[in-house]
């Protein structure tokens, strides 16, 4: 395990060899052709024409000059080389930006400035405000006090409240003594690099004593020094070595279904590529029996031929002149329509959030169409359906309840209803609250209040931050906290400052400095936490804030009448979704006090069973308290959720909830947001304890809602992907009458996941409408969607916003973080991210939606195009003895898919819409299509495949009839070779661009101008090429010289390019008219309800859009929201040097909430 | 939006409200629906129609006859003699008779005709260089390999022109008579003219002379082996007609699509009576310098004689071809119709 040694032997300058420069650039200016072409011809198709291209130089073989590969395969790999060349230049960049900062670093009793590459493990390097941390260290010494560094780790983990980190005792005293650093010698033994942001492990030997070093110990390259004047670390990794870059490994590449669909296509098209290629050789080695060998008098065989191998080698130039059904641009155009979409989505103003200046962001930018065929949504709830904003609403002191119920009335709140705070200096301007009588009564001088109050004030963590006086701000390790201490200061009791020992407080205008004697920390057992202060009065008391049934098993008896006035208030809070926290205060005698504190002393610096003593002692402390009263804080709802869910299930998208919440909460907010409803026939609840219980209440759930539905679940195998290797296993949906929700909580979809639960649980909780896990883990959190993804195979998305949400966004087909409170590890590791939940019903209502849409009419045409191209091809072969002859100039071979329609079809796909957003979120119904794969399937591949060969047959049989028998009108000659391939070459673009035409339903400017410019640029790049000029310059590589003059001015082949478009086009607009009429889709609906109401717009300018009013029941439930705080690192007693506090406040937080 | 405006701020990131990045660019969004798709198919039914049928008056009024000499009459054996390789040398000529029932009015063209003859096969296609013919001297000494196995000859001299092509020229000439109560007449034709313009003046040139003569400057190159002269001696008394631009070559190195094509032999000289109007009804005559061998391919050859319209030669196929669509066109308009009657008519589907 331990298997980094850096021993630091700073006497003797031994500085080690692994330097602190980093590299993430990939290539440099002689690795970057030949890695990059590497990289690129590891993609199939690429690799597929770089094959195409060597067949082509073998010239028994080459029926197309190379150039017909070579160019468009040259400009797809510059293309792509081009990209990745600028982003490597801009990581080279950055690199040598960051390789060439300086930092101060000890060299031989004496700091100098160094670069940072040149930083190496076992450096002391010192460091000062607002620097970045050069690599990862273990910190020696600092200017604060108890040896406290704060960092913000933005950079990390894109948190930005600071973070405290704390040298050891041994290595702090040294201070900023250059002479002790200088002479320090120590050895450090931890573990090999990692990425575990919040893991370290080691020990630090000093002087034959060992340390063990833990993440509180080590700064972590990527942090920002804050609000320390400097520090000393010891360099332990450096470069490539830090947890930073070994971060930033690998990403899971996630492909959309149609990628895969479109690789089985692929594969399927050279398939049919070879069976053509077979058909056509033996015809040939037939041909060859019987004419060809007569031939030969006018075209001997080459030497070494006969016509057998003349029909092999036809095999392989036929796979060249064939080679269009797999186009080459195909992939490339695909990743810049997604680019394209991408950037939609990135623009979006009405996915940005002015409030905290984010605009939506589409991080990964190859899943667009994905976000179409969203069946199922897995939602987070904490930061994601709720705000993550507390505000005390309403408390409960000495039995009396203050705060009025604002809801349902939030809209009209008059401004007279407000308390007015005006009183208080310190006060925050942005607190609100609705109820005088509370303010009255603590101006009153009302003891209990004052209590209250005091305790709010007191018992917490939280750290203020005074930039300007009287400005305070408070960090605060979770939003509930803030909110208390917020209200605290509101009415009167201002939390100011703090030192390890004291805690200053403005009661009612008059400074109160209270000694800090112990804090009682929260964890998520104790479920409480306490602080220990004495007044200047010297009266020492206890406070302690918790869950009600935890405090209330440890108040004293005397309480029990108002324990219980308080528990009907606690219920009245509970059902309105507010969270709930209990206080209570015991008074405390002097020398019980000393003794106690004594034992802690003993107990906090005990080796052994540390937290096992220190346990007790606080269960000994508190207990037999005087309950004070209750606090209520509301957990607000973003605006929106219920709106957008409601929309989302019109789509028919189920929506899950998974929370780490407890089953109370998560049952409260599913109500308040409107995926629970009372209207439901039944809400199960599953939370047996054993695998059997859970089982059962799964069954008879099932029994309840699908009675006749067959005990075991049908499970379709199928096998899917490429070669049909991967086994799929779907299980069917379930038809239920009525609508059911679930709820589940940690424990037992713990057993629910088993392999032999599963299917039992997929299949009930399918059923329901609503399913709400409460109580998960992380992990959990990700089988669940892995469950779904495996035996549904739906696409999912999973929505979240904290660091616990990270394995379901990655495990889910689509990933998306909010921007918002809590962090930005969820964003990070997302595909999508935006600031508000109600962004979602955009995301994928429009942009999903349109994305799809338009993917999948690019795919449908591109293939067309190809396929009617190429097919033509096929029944030349018939007439030119199957010799690999190509219909086409081999110019316009090399144009067609590049140049002459590849921007059509790009405008087609970045801007078709078939109705706007406005109609979209009118009709949320519009996105069932693509949950159901209608656009692009393998039938409509088939379709259009059928229909490409009929376009193929008039495209080639048509232009053949009308000139193979006839003359000009001066009698030359039409029928030749070269006036054929452009009569044909010329029919076919005319006709897949009236398809085009006919495809493209939202005409903009850029459509008319890509589809006119592109027939406008054939004839010019015909006539150009046909030119005599271009022809006298290279007569070989141009032998079509005058074709077009000859043969465009003839009506008899403008008669048949109008005959060939009628017959192409025709019968598509026929089964379009028909299929629209007889089976309308709901785009068809749509579409006509959007062109009735433009015809009656004085009717109506917008579409009606409902306005629901949510209805809100009493619920119970509470929640605590908490971690473990730094309570013994502020009290810590066992530090040396103690320096004068400075005059500016601390301030810290905690690292990564652990809250769900 | 303003480019200045400035990058800082609360709104600092707020995407620009432009109708490009908003997705809102005004469109045209049409729709096939029953008024715009019943009219127009209707329309371009009767279009079609109105098209067919005046294509094929226009057509009606050509005219066209093939008369298939391979084995025919005396050619029968010219055909046998030409099956033994070894008799390439020997000359053979026959006559073939037919009758015009109709007067040819206007221009009349006279065409070779082949059969089953592939000039479309990959390799006898690129088995040229257009490089010699456009007279680059370069190419006319050291022609491309492309030529092979007609690029040098046995003893290393290279060939003009080079290639399979130019090796296969068609080689039968015809002597047209026609038999009035006067006698015979020979037919006067026209032997010029009959390429393109681009190609006689552009595609293919003669080496430069420099004050040399044509075989002066085709000197160290050698005839293709199937020809019977040199290139330098198509056409030994008009220069314009000579060497790399003589118009039978020009008109044989413009290869058919197709194994069936004719080509252009000439056209009726109408200065003289009585060919003024065209050809005249009646009995006619052919002599053929009976040369190119077809029996190796299972051939056929003949000749053909056509009048043009404005719209070429005789070709019925577009004219019924439209006038089909027409009817398909007009069959679906009413299948669409009905439809829209029976299901769109009323909106049921459409509702919601």
């Amino acid at each position: 395990l331990y298997d980094n040694v850096c021993a630091v032997d700073v006497k003797a300058n031994n500085r080690f060899n692994y330097n602190n420069a980093i590299r993430t650039s990939k290539y440099n200016i002689f690795t970057f052709l030949p890695l990059n072409l590497f990289e690129q011809f590891r993609r199939l198709a690429n690799a597929y024409f770089l094959f195409l291209l060597i067949l082509q130089m073998i010239p028994q073989v080459s029926s197309l000059s190379w150039f017909t590969t070579a160019v468009p395969l040259a400009i797809v790999l510059s293309i792509t080389a081009a990209k990745d060349a600028s982003d490597d230049i801009n990581r080279h960049k950055c690199d040598k930006q960051v390789n060439n900062r300086e930092v101060e670093v000890l060299i031989d009793g004496e700091l100098k400035k160094e670069k940072w590459m040149d930083v190496q493990v076992g450096d002391i390097i010192k460091l000062e405000n607002n620097e970045f941390v050069t690599a990862d260290l273990l910190l020696l010494s600092s200017s604060e006090p108890l040896n406290l560094v704060y960092v913000e780790t933005a950079e990390l983990d894109g948190e930005t409240n600071l973070k405290v980190k704390q040298a050891l005792t041994v290595t702090g005293e040294m201070g900023d003594s250059i002479e002790a650093l200088a002479t320090f010698n120590g050895e450090v033994l931890c573990e090999p690099p990692n990425n575990c942001l919040d893991k370290f492990k080691g020990t630090l030997t000093v002087n034959g004593q060992a340390y063990s070093l833990d993440n509180d110990r080590v700064l972590l390259r990527g942090c920002t020094l804050r609000n320390t004047e400097w520090c000393f670390g010891l360099v332990l990794f450096g470069g490539p070595d830090t947890k930073l870059m070994q971060n930033c490994g690998k990403t899971v590449f996630k492909r959309t279904s149609i990628d895969h669909l479109m690789n089985i296509l692929v594969l399927a098209i050279f398939g049919f590529l070879a069976t053509m290629c077979a058909i056509l050789s033996i015809c040939n080695a037939i041909w060859e029996a019987n004419e060809g060998s007569a031939f030969t008098m006018f075209l001997p065989r080459e030497p070494g031929v006969s016509g057998s191998l003349s029909s092999f080698l036809t095999f392989w130039s036929y796979v060249i002149v064939l080679n269009t059904v797999v186009p080459i641009s195909l992939y490339v155009s695909v990743e810049i329509i997604r680019l394209g979409n991408s950037f939609f989505i990135d623009w979006d103003r009405k996915m940005y959030y002015p409030k905290n200046n984010t605009p939506a962001q589409a991080r990964t930018t190859t899943l667009n169409e994905e976000l179409g065929q969203i069946k199922y949504i897995f939602s987070d709830k904490t930061g994601t359906l709720t705000q993550n904003i507390m505000t005390f609403n309403k408390c409960s002191i000495n039995g009396k309840a203050y705060g009025k119920n604002n809801r349902g009335e939030r809209v009209h709140i008059l401004k007279d209803f407000l308390v007015d705070f005006s009183w208080n200096q310190l006060a925050d301007s942005k607190f609100i609250f609705h109820d005088h009588s509370l303010v009255e009564t603590v101006r009153e001088g009302n003891p209990e209040a004052h209590a209250f109050f005091r305790l709010l004030a007191l018992c917490h963590t939280v750290m203020p931050e005074e930039k300007k006086e009287g400005e305070l701000i408070y960090q605060a390790q979770s939003p509930d906290e803030g909110a208390l201490v917020t209200a605290a200061r509101n009415f009167g009791f201002v939390f100011r400052s703090r030192t390890p020992e004291s805690i200053t407080v403005i009661e009612m205008g008059r400074k109160v400095v209270y000694e800090l004697v112990a804090v009682l920390d929260f964890n998520n057992i104790r479920k409480r936490m306490s602080v220990i202060v004495r007044s200047p009065k010297g009266k020492t008391t206890l406070y302690c804030k918790g869950a009600d049934t935890i405090i209330y098993e440890r108040l004293h008896p005397s309480c029990s009448n108002l324990m219980k006035v308080t528990t009907d208030h606690l219920n009245m809070y509970a059902g309105d979704g507010l969270r709930t926290l209990v206080l209570a205060f015991k008074n405390l005698e002097e020398n019980y006090m000393e003794e106690w504190r004594k034992r802690h002393n003993e107990a906090s610096t005990a080796m052994e069973g540390r937290e096992e003593r220190l346990e007790e002692l606080y269960e000994e402390i508190e207990k037999d308290m005087t309950l004070l009263g209750a606090t209520a804080v509301e957990d607000k709802l973003q605006d929106g959720v219920p709106q957008t869910i409601e929309q989302l299930a019109k789509a028919d998208i189920k929506i899950w909830v998974l929370t780490g919440d407890k089953q109370e909460t998560a049952e409260n907010i599913g109500y308040s947001c409107n995926i629970l409803r009372e209207e439901m026939n039944e809400v199960f609840i599953v939370a047996a304890n054993t695998a059997g219980g859970v089982r059962r209440e799964l069954q008879s759930a099932r029994r309840k809602m699908c009675p006749d539905a067959a005990e075991e679940p049908s499970v379709i195998k199928a096998r899917a992907g490429l070669f049909w290797l991967k086994k799929t296993e779907t299980v069917q949906d379930e038809k239920v009458n009525g609508e059911y929700a679930m709820l589940i909580n940690g424990h037992s979809l713990a057993f629910a996941l088993e392999e032999d639960l599963e299917l039992e649980l997929l299949r009930t909780v399918c059923m329901c409408q609503t399913v709400i896990c409460c109580r998960v883990t992380p992990l959990q959190k990700a089988q669940v969607v892995q469950l779904v993804k495996k035996y549904k195979q739906a696409v999912t998305l999973a929505i979240g916003d904290g660091a616990n949400d990270v394995s379901m966004i990655k495990a889910a087909h689509i990933g998306v973080g909010i921007s918002g409170q809590e962090g930005m590890q969820a964003v990070l590791s997302s595909d999508f991210s935006f600031a508000q939940f109600r962004y979602l019903e955009r995301l994928l209502l429009v942009h999903g939606r349109w994305s799809y849409l338009r993917m999948c009419k690019f795919l449908r045409y591109f293939f067309y195009k190809n396929f009617t191209f190429t097919f033509v091809h096929f029944w030349y072969a018939f007439f030119c003895g199957f010799s690999a002859q190509t219909v086409y100039d081999e110019w316009f071979i090399t144009l067609y898919n590049t140049v002459y329609t590849s921007l059509p079809v790009l405008a087609l796909s970045l801007f078709d819409q078939d109705v706007n957003d406005r109609w979209s979120f009118q009709h949320p119904q519009l996105y069932a299509p693509g949950q159901q794969n209608l656009y692009f399937s393998k039938k409509a591949f088939v379709n259009l495949t059928v229909l490409s060969c009929y376009s193929s047959l008039v495209l080639f049989f048509v232009p053949w009839a009308a000139i193979h028998d006839t003359v000009r009108d001066d009698g030359k000659d039409i029928a030749d070779y070269q006036s054929f391939a452009l009569f044909a070459q010329t029919c076919l673009l005319i006709v897949v661009s009236i398809q085009m035409c006919l495809d493209t339903y939202h005409w903009t400017a850029v459509n008319n101008l890509f589809i006119w410019g592109s027939l406008a640029a054939y004839f010019a790049v015909t006539f150009t090429m046909y030119s005599n000029g271009i022809f006298v310059i290279l007569p070989s590589a141009f032998p079509f010289v005058g074709t077009e003059r000859n043969t465009l001015n003839l009506p008899n082949v403008w008669l048949t390019i109008v005959l060939t478009s009628l017959l192409c086009i025709l019968p598509v607009v026929a089964y379009r008219f028909i299929s629209m009429q007889i089976r309308p889709t709901i785009n068809d609906k749509v579409v006509q309800e959007v062109l009735r109401d433009k015809k009656h717009t004085y009717l109506s300018t917008k579409p009606p859009q409902a306005i629901k009013v949510f209805l809100i029941t009493r619920r119970s439930g509470y929640a605590f929201s908490h971690s473990k705080g730094y309570g013994d690192l502020v009290t810590s007693q066992r530090f040396l040097m103690m320096r004068p506090v400075k005059s500016q406040a601390m301030q810290f937080s905690h690292i990564a909430p652990t809250e769900s | 939006m303003g480019k200045e405006k400035s990058k800082s701020g609360p709104l600092a990131r707020r995407p620009d409200n432009s109708a490009f990045k908003q997705q809102r660019l005004p469109a045209w969004t049409p729709m096939l629906t029953a008024s715009t798709v019943l009219p127009s198919f209707y329309l371009l039914a009767l279009i079609c129609m109105l098209l067919g049928v005046w294509l094929l008056l226009t057509v009606q009024n050509t005219q066209e006859m093939k008369v298939d000499y391979t084995e025919a009459g005396s050619c029968n054996l010219c055909f046998e003699m030409r099956k033994n390789v070894s008799n390439a040398g020997q000359k053979c000529t026959c006559m073939i008779m037919f009758s015009i029932e109709k007067a040819f009015k206007g221009d009349v063209f006279i065409y070779y005709g082949l059969r089953n003859f592939h000039q479309n096969l990959r390799r006898y296609m690129d088995s040229r260089d257009d490089g010699q013919m456009l007279g680059r001297k370069s190419n006319l000494k050291s022609p491309s390999s492309y030529c092979k196995p007609f690029d040098v000859d046995e003893k290393g001299v290279p060939i003009a022109p080079c290639g399979a092509v130019a090796n296969s020229m068609f080689n039968d000439s015809f002597i047209l008579t026609y038999y009035t109560i006067n006698g015979p007449t020979v037919v006067p034709l026209l032997r010029k003219g009959l390429t393109w313009y681009t190609d006689k003046n552009v595609k293919y040139r003669n080496p430069k002379m420099d004050n040399l003569t044509l075989p002066e400057v085709f000197e160290g190159t050698t005839r293709p082996p199937y020809w019977q002269k040199p290139v330098y001696q198509l056409d030994p008394f008009d220069p314009n007609n000579n060497g790399f631009i003589n118009d039978d070559l020009l008109v044989w190195m413009r290869e058919a699509a197709f194994p069936n094509f004719k080509k252009l032999y000439g056209f009726l000289y109408r200065a003289n009576k009585p060919f003024t109007k065209g050809l005249p009804a009646g009995n006619y005559s052919v002599a053929i310098s009976y040369n190119f061998p077809v029996q190796y391919f299972k051939g056929r050859k003949e000749v053909v004689l056509t009048t043009v319209s404005w719209f070429g030669g005789q070709n019925h196929f577009l004219p019924i071809a439209y006038l089909v669509t027409s009817g398909l066109i007009l069959l679906t308009a009413v299948v669409l119709t009905v439809v829209w009657w029976k299901f769109g008519k009323d909106g049921k589907n459409m509702a919601d």
